[in-house]
């Protein structure tokens, strides 16, 4: 075949075909419309503000090490004013972070920005090295995905910083989409899909309540064309084993999204926008956000991935990777956490939130009862919760305490749920490890 | 042409796919230059001829799917899409540098 002209600059070499145009683009050109695009977003959703200090969650992945990279060229190309620093979490556990954060690093090097790294044992007391050895190896993917939830708010806030962003990309969003409408859960379909959300306080201190703010400004771009931004702008990142699990469930939405991304490259973000507009359908709540909102943003997910999307993602796979034998446990234990996260609870249990936009939608819907539940705050820590304490909380009391049963009690508890709302489809979900941290 | 012409190419991986091949990136491959059947070989052919020679990984699933390659992973001919140079169809050049870039690993 001769070689394709960009169809920009009609002189260079097309190397990128784009999946949503079909767009052929020279190298040069396709850099350039990548960074513009996430301009674009971040400027029609007013992601930012001048003068702002901005965490990246920096995982040393993909995502977040492109995330780092446009935000710094961006901030100095269109003069955003803003303060860009890097946050990794390190859960503690030998070996498994080297790689990374390694990376991250050499990322902050590279990018001129400050990082900090902060680890569980700083933010919860406990290593998950330590975790491990009081809770023994069965159970502790509990513990791991319970406290990476909360820990780049934590950190945020132990830095003064009241704005995460993270990695997610377009093909993270439209998977959380179908997984969420398969499952019919669209009051979480409707929070997952949203660019901003906020979290009441991760500080220790519920007296300063501040809220921590977080943005997905990749939300609209292609995984493919990141990870082929970070090829041609030879970008310095780290992947690790694959976790890519055909018997789960995010597996298989996985799947289905990249084979509907070969027959039809755009249905990515069709499936994106969709979701945005199903979000706009469901009803929402007039009591706001429970009080512990004042903006008119939905409230973050309670299980939302603490450390960037794919440092979320491969939570188990590394955990496997550390511990091979492991891998039979921690199929169960994925299992219950899946459950324990996505289950729709019934009545007071349940752990789901208000939604803001309940004022677009209409009259006649009457939003479900089971729907309709108000998220508070743990009295411990201040964090997003719908019970009196987090789920964090209560695993450190468990642990500091050195009541190592705790964990069959939280197991007990969600394999009842997992009976009553997964039905046979639980095994499906087994393998879902994959999604403790992911969205 | 005769059997044992060869076409030399480097294949690289990347974006966790290395781990697939023996943690090792690049190789530099002398690749039969007719597939099974008698035809210039192509990227399917070389796709093929990974999975039974190259590749150290018993989980062929996570490279290959459905005798083309798994879906998420991007292959580059000469640092172009494959889209754009006929994909599978693509007939191997002597010095090409064929490039499989996983995008579903993470970080
Ligand atoms: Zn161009
Ligand atoms: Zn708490």
């Amino acid at each position: 075949m001769p070689p394709t002209p960009c169809a920009l600059c009609h002189t260079n070499r097309a190397l990128i075909l784009r999946p949503k145009d079909h767009s052929k683009l020279c190298k040069t050109c396709f850099i350039t419309v990548f960074e513009t695009e996430i301009h674009h977003t971040i400027t029609t959703n007013a992601l930012f503000a001048r003068g702002e200090k901005i965490a990246i969650g920096a995982s040393g992945g993909k995502d977040s090490t492109v995330l780092a990279s446009v935000l710094k060229t961006l901030n100095e190309r269109y003069d955003y004013g803003l303060d860009l620093i890097l946050l990794s979490i390190d859960e503690g556990i030998k070996g498994y972070r080297d790689d990374s954060l390694e990376t991250v690093k050499r990322n902050a090097e590279q990018y001129g920005m400050e990082l900090t790294i902060l680890g569980y044992d700083e933010l919860y007391g406990w290593t998950m090295d330590q975790v491990v050895e009081q809770v023994g190896k069965k159970g502790n993917c509990t513990y791991c995905g319970v406290f990476r939830r909360q820990a780049l708010d934590r950190g945020a806030a132990r830095l003064g910083v009241k704005h995460v962003v993270t990695g997610h990309n377009a093909d993270d969003v439209a998977e959380t989409v179908l997984m969420n409408l398969l499952r019919g859960d669209l009051p979480r379909l409707s929070r997952t899909t949203s660019i901003i959300t906020s979290t009441p306080s991760a500080s220790s201190d519920p007296a300063s309540n501040t809220n921590i703010k977080r943005s997905k400004p990749l939300k609209y771009a292609y995984e493919k064309e990141i990870v082929l931004y970070a090829h041609h702008k030879n970008l310095d990142y780290f992947s690790t084993e694959c976790i890519y699990s055909p018997e789960a469930f995010r597996g298989s939405a996985r799947a289905l999204i990249k084979n509907l991304e070969r027959v039809r490259p755009s249905a990515i973000l069709d499936v994106v926008r969709s979701g945005e507009d199903m979000a706009k359908l469901v009803p929402g709540s007039d009591e706001g956000c429970g009080g512990t909102c004042s903006s008119n943003r939905p409230v973050a997910e309670e299980e939302e991935g603490g450390c960037g999307s794919a440092a979320g993602r491969t939570v188990g796979g590394d955990m496997a990777s550390v511990e091979k034998q492991l891998a039979q446990n921690e199929t169960a234990t994925n299992n219950d956490l899946e459950v324990e996260i996505t289950s729709p609870r019934p009545s007071t249990k349940n752990g789901a939130v208000p939604l803001s936009n309940g004022k677009k939608a209409k009259k006649g819907i009457t939003p479900k009862k089971t729907n309709k539940q108000v998220m508070g705050q743990c009295k411990r820590c201040g964090y997003l919760s719908s019970q009196e304490v987090c789920k964090a909380c209560v695993l450190l009391e468990g642990l500091n305490k050195a009541r190592p049963k705790n964990k069959i009690e939280v197991g007990y508890d969600v394999q009842e749920l997992q009976q009553r709302d997964q039905g046979v489809d639980g095994v499906a979900d087994a393998m879902q490890q994959t999604s403790i941290g992911g969205e | 042409m005769s059997d044992d012409a060869s076409v030399a190419i480097t294949t690289e991986f990347s974006g966790g796919l290395e781990i697939l091949f023996g943690n090792q990136k690049k190789y530099s491959l002398s690749v039969p230059a007719n597939d099974e059947f008698g035809a210039p070989a192509n990227v399917a052919f070389l796709v093929r001829y990974l999975c039974d020679k190259v590749m150290k990984d018993p989980r062929k699933e996570l490279f290959v799917l459905d005798d083309t390659v798994r879906p998420g992973i991007l292959v580059l001919i000469n640092e172009a899409d494959w889209e754009l140079e006929g994909e599978a169809k693509y007939e191997l050049q002597k010095n090409d540098h064929i490039m499989f870039v996983s995008t579903l690993h993470g970080g």
